[in-house]
C-alpha cells in the first residue's frame, strides 16, 4: 500500500512540471520575406513572402506586398511549409509505454463509438510537445482496440487544454475490420499456421447489424441508446469512417460494406498489402494513410524495402495518400513523421508529393482542408521555418513556427535538459 | 467360486498360449509354476533363402541355424543338427533387423513439474547431486522400463530388431538400456544391456523448474561447466560426494548419444564434442544438405532422421503466400538429404526419432533411395554403423555366428519398390509382420508410389536472398567517387579507391589497374567504410539466459544464427559489422559476439577474428526485474544491483589469485597442491579484471552509471562502454574521466520510467565533453536506417556532418577496440564499404552495394534480380505440391514460419 501510493506522488509529481507556455493570439502581422515556399499541393514557389494577420494568410508572392506588415522575418535560404499532420496517432493519450497508469488509449468493449479520444488528451504532454520542434502541429488523436474503437479528434499540438486544442472533435469512426484469417498456435515447439477464420462471416455481420440497428434507432433515437448515437454523423456522412485494414480480401470487404452503407467518406488506414488493388481503390475514391515506412516486411520473402516502396506502388494509380504514423514505439515516434514523408521520397515519391501526403492530403483525409494543409491565402496560418529540407533529418531544423498564427515555443523538456546540461558541461570543460 | 477359477485358469493358460508360440526361454536357475520346466529347446534352420548377411554380402541360397536366441552358424553348407525345425523360406530375402540408436519407446515419459508459484525455482530440487536439476547423469532408464508392446509391434514393422531406449528429459539424461522387440521374452532377455549408452541434449528438463538454464546458450555453458567439474572432481578435490559427476564418470566409456533438434543445433553439438574432446554421436535434423561442408569437418558418428515434411496444403493462395522460400525449399529438398550426405563421403545411421507415423519409415528409405541414396548405404545406416557405435558389432547388424537371431523374412529386396516384410525375427523368436493375405488387401487400397520432384539447388543460407556461392573477396576499384575516409583527410572528391586480398590497397585518383580489378562507377555516389552497431541482437538463436542474476558463462557466439533473414535486411542498410550483445535480464549478462554480416557463410566464419572479448552487463530497470513479475530474485533495487558487481569482482579477484598462486608453483609443488577448479564464470570475470575482457555496459539513469564507474575503480578497471546511455549527458564529463565511450539510440524514449529524461542531444552532449560516442540500434528494423540516425545528430546538437558520420562508423569501431581493422577508409583496413546512391546521412540515401573484406555480400541490382528467382522457385514449388497433392500424397497445413524479433528484454525458454 505505502509503495503504491508512493508511487503516485511520484508520477503526480511527474505530471505537474510545467510544460511550454502555449502562444498568444496573434495580434501583430507578419511578413516572411524571400523564402521557399512549399504549398502543399506539390507546388513550389521560389523567393516568396508570405504574409499573415490575425491567424489567416494573407498574402503571398513574389512582389512585395502593398500592406505593411508589424514584423518582418527574413526568409532568405529558408523553407516555409505547412504544419505537418499526423494521422492515427495517440498523441496525449499516453506517456511512458511500460507504466500502465499513463496510458489511456484503449477503453473495453467492441462496438465503442461513443468513447472520445478528445477529452483524454493531454495538452501538456512532454510528448506531444516534442513534436513541434520537427514541424509536426496537428494531429488526429485516435482511441484503439475493439472492433469500433470509437472516435477520434484533431488537435493542434500547442494549447492549454483539449478544448483549446481541438480542431475537429469526434471527425471520425475508427473500424477495425477483422482478419479473414486467423493465426494458430501449435503447442511447444511447434510453428504457427494460418487458417481461415471460420467466424470472419459472422465477424462482418455483428458490423453490419451494429450499423444497420443505428441506422434504426436513429429514426427514433429515445430513449437514448449512446452507442448507436455515436453513429449518427458517420452515418450522416458528417464525421468519416477510418477503415483499419491491411489485406486484399480485407480491404476489399471493408470497402464494400462501407460503400453498401452508403458511407462516402471512407479513408483506408494502415493497408500494407493494399497495392495489388490499388485501381479498385482508386476506382471507389478511397483516400488512403498508408502505414509508415520504418517497418520490417511481414514475410521472410519479401522485398526488404517493401514498406519503402508501397507509397510510390499506389501513387502509381492516383490515390490520395498519407501516411498513418503507427509503429514501434509510434507515440514519441511521431515526430519523426517528416521522415517518414522523406523515406518515402527516397523510395519514388517526389518530395513534393511526400510532404503533399502529410500536409494538404492529410488535412483532406480529416476533413480540414478548407483551413489547413496548405499555405494559400485565407487559410490558418499554420505553419514552420526550416533552414533546410525538412523532410530530411540532415537538413530540418525549424527555426519558427507557428499555428493559427500564433507563435509557438520550440522549447520542450528535452531542449530544457540539453541547455542545462550543455552548460554544465561546457562550464566544467572551462575549469 | 471352484468352478469360476477352474475356467480363469484355463482362460489364462490359452491366452499364455496365444501369447507365446514358442516355449519361454527361461533363465536357467528360476523357478516354473505355469508348467514344465524346458531347458531343451531344438535349434531353427532357416532353408532356401537369399540371404544379406551384412551390406554388400549376399549369400544365395543360404541356411541360418539358430538355438536359444543366437545364431550358431551362417552358410552354404551347415550341418543341420536333428533336433532343428526347418523353415522353408525359399524365395524371401532375409536381412540383419535394423537397429534403433535413438529411440524413447518402452521409458515411461517424464512428468511436466507441477509445481507452480508467482517466483522462480533457482536451487536445485534434489540433495547429493549436480547443483543442477537438468544434469540427471545419474539417472539410469531402466529404472522406468515399462514394455511399450503396441510400439515395439512397429518398431518390429519397421524393420527393427534392436533399439537403444531412454528417457527423453534433460541435457544430460542419464543412461539408456538395449533393448531387443521380443515379446515373447522376459525382461531379464530382452534387455540386453540396462546402461548401453548416456544421451544428453540441449533441452531442459521437464521434471524440474529450476531456472537455470532457459536458453539454448544456457545450456552450452552448463554442458561445459559439467565437464570441467568432472574432471576436477575425478582429480579427488572434491569436498563432498556427488552422485551425478560420479555417475559420469563411471559410465565415461558408455557411447554418448546427443539428441540436437535442429541444423543449427546440429552444428553447436559437432562444435561441443570437439572442443571439449568427447566423442558425441549426435542425432541430426534431417537437413544436413544445407551444411555438408561444413559437417564434413568433424568425425563424430552422426544419426539422421528419415522425417521428411508432409506436403504442404496448397490451396488457399493466401496461406500459401504466406509460407516461406525456406519452407517451400524444406519439403523438396528433404528426401535427397541422405544422398546429398553420401555424395559427399559423410558417413551416417539412421533413426526413425520424429517419425509421428512410423509405417512412412521404409516407405522415407525408399524415397531417399529413389533420390539418389545406395541401398547399401540405407543398410549400413540401419545395421552394421548403429552397431558399432553401440560397440554391440558382435552381436547385431550382421548375420554370423555369435549375434543374436535378428533378422528380417522379406519378400523381395527389402528397399524395392513392393518389398513386403513377412517376419521379423527378435532373440530367434518369430515374429510375424506382414502376411501374405493381408499384404494383398492392402496393396489394393495402397496409393502410388510418390512422385521425384526436382530437387531445387541448395543456396547459402538455403532461403530467399541465399546465395547460389558465398562471395569471395575480390579485386575492385571504386572509380571517381565521394569518399568519406573519417581519417585527416576528411571528405574525398573525385576519389578512386582499390581492394585487394580483402583490404584497402589505394585511395586516390586516376588509379592504375594493374590487378585485373573489376571496376566500378561511383560517380555522383558516396563511399564510406561500412556500417558498425555496437549493439545489435539480430542473428542469434538466443539473447538472454535469465537463470542467474550472473551469466557470464554463456557466450553469444555459441548460438550465432548466420540464417537469419535479419542479416540480409542489415546489409541493405549498409552495415557491415554488428556486436550481438547478450540481454539485460541480469546486472553481469553474458559474453558477447562481434560478427561480420557474411551473409551465407557458416556461423564460425561470420564471427570477426582477432576481435577483442567483451561481455555485457546491465543496470535499471531490466535487471531488478520491475516491469515483470518477479519479486525473489536478488537484485530489486538499484542498491542491490551495486552489491551483485561488487560480490562478483571480489570473488573473481580471489579465484585469479588461487589461479596465479597455483600457476607460480613449481612443477613439484603442483603436483602436491589441490588444483583449483576451473569455473568458467569466474574465468570470465578475472578476464574483465585482467583487461583481456571489456564491459559494455546497459545502462539509463545517472546515478547507476556513476555506481558502475565507481565500482570499476575500485577493482581498477575501467567501464569499455556505457550502452543506451539515456543519461549519459548528466555524467559525460564523470565518463570522460573514467574513460568510458558512449552507444546511444539517437532519439529513442518515453517508452519506460527511467528513460523520462532521454534527450536526443545525449549524443553531442556526451561528444563535447569527450567522451566517444556511438548511435546503436538494439533492433532489427532501425538496424537499417542507422545512417540517418547518425543524421540526427547533426539535427539535435548541431555536429558536423563528419563527426556525426564517425557516430556509426568510426567510432563505434573504437568502442569495440577494432579501429585497427575497420571504422575507416585507410590503406590496410579491411574492404568494409558501402556506396550510396547520396550523401550517406541524408535520408535519401540508398545503400547500393554493401562489400566486407572486398566481397559484394549486397547489390542492390542483384537483390531485384533474386525477388524473380525467389517468385520462380516459389512457383515451382508450389505446382510440385500440387502434383504430390494430386497424387495422393499426405497433407499437411502449411508451417508459418513467424519471426522472432529480439530485443534487450527478449526472454525465450528454451525447451526444444
Amino acid at each position: 500500500m505505502r509503495t503504491s501510493f508512493l508511487y503516485i506522488a511520484l508520477m503526480c509529481s511527474f505530471f505537474i512540471s510545467a510544460q511550454q507556455t502555449p502562444g498568444p493570439v496573434q495580434n501583430q502581422s507578419i511578413l516572411i520575406q524571400n523564402a521557399t515556399i512549399h504549398v502543399g499541393n506539390g507546388s513550389v514557389i521560389e523567393n516568396a513572402n508570405l504574409g499573415f494577420i490575425s491567424g489567416k494568410i494573407s498574402y503571398i508572392g513574389q512582389e512585395n506586398p502593398t500592406k505593411k506588415y508589424d514584423q518582418i522575418i527574413k526568409g532568405e535560404g529558408k523553407h516555409i511549409y505547412p504544419g505537418l499532420i499526423a494521422l492515427n496517432t495517440t498523441l496525449g493519450l499516453g506517456e511512458i509505454d511500460a507504466v500502465r497508469a499513463t496510458i489511456d488509449d484503449d477503453e473495453l468493449g467492441s462496438f465503442i463509438p461513443h468513447v472520445r479520444s478528445v477529452i483524454a488528451y493531454n495538452a501538456e504532454s512532454k510528448v506531444v510537445e516534442s513534436m513541434r520542434m520537427n514541424g509536426v502541429l496537428i494531429a488526429q488523436i485516435v482511441p484503439k482496440g475493439g472492433t469500433i474503437s470509437g472516435s477520434s479528434s484533431v488537435v493542434n499540438l500547442d494549447a492549454w487544454n483539449w478544448e483549446d486544442a481541438a480542431i475537429s472533435i469526434d471527425q471520425g469512426v475508427h473500424l477495425n475490420w477483422p482478419s479473414p484469417y486467423t493465426r494458430q498456435r501449435y503447442s511447444r515447439g511447434q510453428s504457427t499456421t494460418y487458417k481461415k477464420n471460420e467466424k470472419y462471416q459472422q465477424s462482418i455481420e455483428e458490423i453490419k447489424n451494429f450499423f444497420d440497428s443505428s441506422r434504426a434507432y436513429l429514426k427514433d433515437p429515445y430513449p437514448v441508446s449512446l452507442p448507436y448515437q455515436a453513429m449518427s454523423k458517420a452515418l450522416n456522412n458528417e464525421a468519416k469512417v477510418y477503415l483499419h485494414a491491411d489485406d486484399p480480401q480485407q480491404i476489399k470487404d471493408g470497402v464494400e460494406f462501407l460503400k453498401n452503407q452508403d458511407i462516402d467518406g471512407v479513408v483506408l488506414v494502415s493497408a500494407i498489402y493494399s497495392s495489388e488493388i490499388a485501381d479498385f481503390l482508386a476506382q471507389n475514391n478511397i483516400e488512403i494513410a498508408v502505414k509508415q515506412p520504418h517497418n520490417l516486411p511481414s514475410l521472410e520473402d519479401e522485398d526488404p524495402k517493401i514498406r519503402f516502396k508501397l507509397a510510390s506502388e499506389l501513387l502509381k494509380n492516383k490515390v490520395l495518400l498519407s501516411i498513418d504514423s503507427t509503429g514501434e514505439m509510434s507515440r514519441m515516434n511521431t515526430r519523426n513523421l517528416p521522415f517518414f514523408a522523406g523515406s518515402f521520397a527516397a523510395y519514388g515519391l517526389t518530395k513534393e508529393e511526400a510532404l503533399q501526403s502529410i500536409t494538404l492530403n492529410a488535412a483532406k483525409i480529416l476533413a480540414i482542408d478548407k483551413n489547413y494543409g496548405s499555405l494559400e491565402i485565407g487559410k490558418s496560418a499554420t505553419l514552420f521555418i526550416s533552414s533546410g529540407d525538412a523532410l530530411d533529418m540532415r537538413t530540418n531544423d525549424v527555426s519558427q513556427a507557428f499555428i493559427d498564427g500564433r507563435k509557438v515555443s520550440l522549447e520542450t523538456h528535452q531542449t530544457k535538459l540539453w541547455k542545462r546540461y550543455q552548460k554544465k558541461v561546457e562550464e566544467e570543460k572551462s575549469n | 467360486m471352484k468352478r469360476k477359477h477352474h475356467i480363469h485358469i484355463k482362460f489364462f493358460l490359452k491366452t499364455l498360449i496365444l501369447l507365446f508360440p514358442v516355449f519361454i526361454l527361461s533363465q536357467e536357475y528360476f523357478p516354473t509354476n505355469t508348467g514344465v520346466k524346458v531347458t531343451n529347446e531344438p535349434y531353427n534352420a532357416i532353408i532356401n533363402a537369399t540371404i544379406i548377411t551384412s551390406p554388400g554380402n549376399v549369400l544365395e541360397n543360404g541356411i541360418i541355424l539358430e538355438r536359444d536366441g543366437k545364431i550358431i552358424a551362417v552358410g552354404k553348407d551347415v550341418s543341420i543338427p536333428k533336433n532343428t525345425v526347418i523353415h522353408d523360406k525359399k524365395g524371401t530375402y532375409i536381412y540383419p533387423s535394423f537397429i534403433e540408436l535413438y529411440s524413447s519407446s518402452s521409458v515411461k515419459n517424464a512428468q511436466r513439474s507441477t509445481s507452480s508459484g508467482r517466483s522462480a525455482q533457482y536451487g536445485p530440487s534434489r540433495e547429493g547431486f549436480y547443483w543442477n536439476d537438468h544434469i540427471i547423469s545419474d539417472y539410469n532408464s531402466h529404472n522406468d522400463f515399462l514394455y511399450d508392446k503396441k510400439k515395439s509391434e512397429e518398431l518390429r514393422s519397421a524393420g527393427f530388431g534392436i533399439i537403444n531406449t531412454h528417457r527423453a528429459d534433460g541435457i544430460h539424461r542419464g543412461t539408456g538400456l538395449l533393448l531387443a522387440l521380443s515379446d515373447v521374452s522376459t525382461e531379464n532377455e530382452k534387455i540386453i544391456d540396462n546402461k548401453s549408452a548416456e544421451f544428453l541434449s540441449f533441452s531442459r528438463s521437464v521434471r524440474s523448474r529450476q531456472s537455470y538454464p532457459n536458453s539454448i546458450m544456457g545450456s552450452i555453458a552448463l554442458l561445459r561447466q559439467f565437464f570441467y567439474d568432472s574432471e576436477w572432481y575425478l582429480s579427488g578435490q572434491a569436498k563432498s560426494k556427488d552422485y551425478a559427476i560420479e555417475s559420469f564418470i563411471e559410465n565415461n566409456n558408455l557411447p554418448k548419444i546427443f539428441y540436437s533438434g535442429s541444423d543449427l543445433n546440429f552444428i553447436r553439438a559437432l562444435s561441443l564434442s570437439k572442443e571439449l574432446n568427447i566423442p558425441l554421436s549426435i542425432v541430426g535434423s534431417g537437413k544436413e544438405y544445407m551444411n555438408l561442408k561444413e559437417i564434413s569437418n568433424y568425425q563424430n558418428d552422426i544419426i539422421i532422421p528419415v522425417n521428411f515434411p508432409d506436403a504442404y496444403d496448397v490451396s488457399d493462395s493466401i496461406i500459401a503466400q504466406k509460407i516461406s522460400l525456406g519452407s517451400l525449399k524444406e519439403w523438396n529438398q528433404a528426401p535427397s538429404n541422405l544422398s546429398s550426405l553420401e555424395r559427399s563421403k559423410i558417413k551416417f545411421s539412421v533413426t526413425s526419432d520424429g517419425l509421428k507415423n512410423l509405417s512412412k519409415f521404409i516407405p522415407n528409405i525408399r524415397k531417399a533411395i529413389d533420390y539418389g541414396l545406395s541401398e547399401k548405404t540405407a543398410l549400413e545406416a540401419l545395421t552394421t554403423l548403429p552397431a558399432k557405435i553401440l560397440n554391440i558389432s558382435d552381436l547385431a547388424g550382421e548375420l554370423k555366428a555369435g549375434a543374436l537371431a535378428n533378422f528380417l523374412v522379406v519378400s523381395s529386396p527389402v528397399f524395392g519398390n513392393d518389398a513386403v516384410i513377412y517376419e521379423n525375427w527378435v532373440l530367434g523368436n518369430k515374429h510375424l509382420v506382414n502376411s501374405k493375405k493381408e499384404r494383398k488387401e492392402e496393396k489394393k487400397i495402397e496409393i502410388k508410389r510418390p512422385l521425384i520432384f526436382d530437387v531445387l539447388p541448395v543456396t547459402y543460407p538455403n532461403k530467399a536472398f541465399g546465395n547460389k556461392s558465398i562471395p569471395k573477396s575480390q579485386n575492385i576499384i571504386i572509380r571517381n567517387t565521394t569518399v568519406w575516409t573519417n581519417e585527416v583527410d576528411g571528405v574525398l572528391k573525385n576519389t578512386d579507391v582499390a581492394f585487394s586480398k580483402g583490404l584497402i590497397v589505394d585511395i586516390g585518383q586516376n588509379l592504375k589497374n594493374t590487378n585485373n580489378s573489376i571496376e566500378i562507377d561511383g560517380t555522383n555516389k558516396h563511399l564510406t567504410s561500412g556500417i558498425v552497431d555496437e549493439h545489435s541482437h539480430i542473428a542469434a538463436s538466443s539473447i538472454n539466459e535469465s537463470g542467474h542474476n550472473s551469466s557470464a558463462e554463456v557466450s553469444i557466439q555459441d548460438v550465432i544464427n548466420p540464417n537469419d533473414i535479419s542479416i540480409f535486411r542489415t546489409l541493405t542498410g549498409g552495415v557491415t559489422t554488428i556486436q550481438i550483445l547478450h540481454g539485460s535480464a541480469n546486472p553481469i549478462g553474458g559474453q558477447s559476439a562481434i560478427l561480420k554480416l557474411k551473409w551465407g557463410e557458416t556461423a564460425e566464419n561470420m564471427l570477426m577474428k582477432d576481435a577483442t572479448k567483451f561481455i555485457k552487463f546491465a543496470l535499471g530497470e531490466n535487471v531488478k526485474q520491475s516491469n515483470w513479475s518477479s519479486y525473489s530474485r536478488f537484485p530489486q533495487t538499484r542498491m542491490g544491483v551495486e552489491q551483485v558487481f561488487v560480490d562478483y569482482f571480489q570473488r573473481a579477484k580471489e579465484y585469479g589469485k588461487k589461479w596465479n598462486d597455483y600457476n607460480e608453483l613449481s612443477k613439484k609443488s603442483k603436483s602436491k597442491t589441490t588444483k583449483p577448479r576451473y569455473d568458467v564464470e569466474m574465468e570470465t570475470i578475472w578476464e574483465i579484471l585482467k583487461g583481456e575482457r571489456h564491459i559494455s555496459c546497459h545502462s539509463y539513469v545517472q546515478s547507476e552509471i556513476n555506481m558502475l564507474m565507481k565500482v570499476a575503480e575500485r577493482f581498477n578497471i575501467k567501464i569499455n562502454t556505457f550502452t543506451h546511455i539515456l543519461e549519459g549527458y548528466k555524467v559525460a564529463t564523470k565518463m570522460a574521466e573514467h574513460g568510458a565511450g558512449g552507444s546511444s539510440f539517437s532519439d529513442w524514449w518515453a517508452y519506460k520510467y527511467e528513460v523520462n529524461d532521454a534527450i536526443p542531444y545525449n549524443g553531442p552532449i556526451m561528444s563535447q565533453a569527450g567522451v566517444t560516442v556511438a548511435y546503436n540500434s538494439d533492433d532489427a528494423e532501425m538496424i537499417r536506417r542507422l545512417n540517418q540516425e547518425a543524421a540526427k545528430a547533426v539535427k539535435y546538437g548541431g555536429l558536423s556532418e563528419e563527426e556525426a558520420w564517425k557516430y556509426v562508423t568510426l567510432n563505434p569501431a573504437k568502442l569495440l577496440r577494432i579501429d585497427d581493422k575497420v571504422g575507416s577508409i585507410a590503406l590496410g583496413k579491411h574492404a568494409d564499404v558501402v556506396l550510396w546512391s547520396h550523401n550517406p546521412l541524408s535520408i535519401y540515401a540508398v545503400a547500393e552495394k554493401t562489400i566486407i573484406e572486398g566481397a559484394v555480400f549486397y547489390d542492390i541490382e542483384k537483390a531485384s534480380e533474386q525477388l524473380k528467382q525467389i517468385k520462380n522457385e516459389r512457383n515451382t514449388v508450389i505446382s510440385q505440391l500440387i502434383d504430390a497433392k494430386k497424387s495422393g500424397a499426405k497433407i499437411q497445413t502449411p508451417p508459418i514460419k513467424e519471426k522472432k524479433y529480439y530485443h534487450c528484454e527478449t526472454i525465450d525458454i528454451y525447451e526444444d
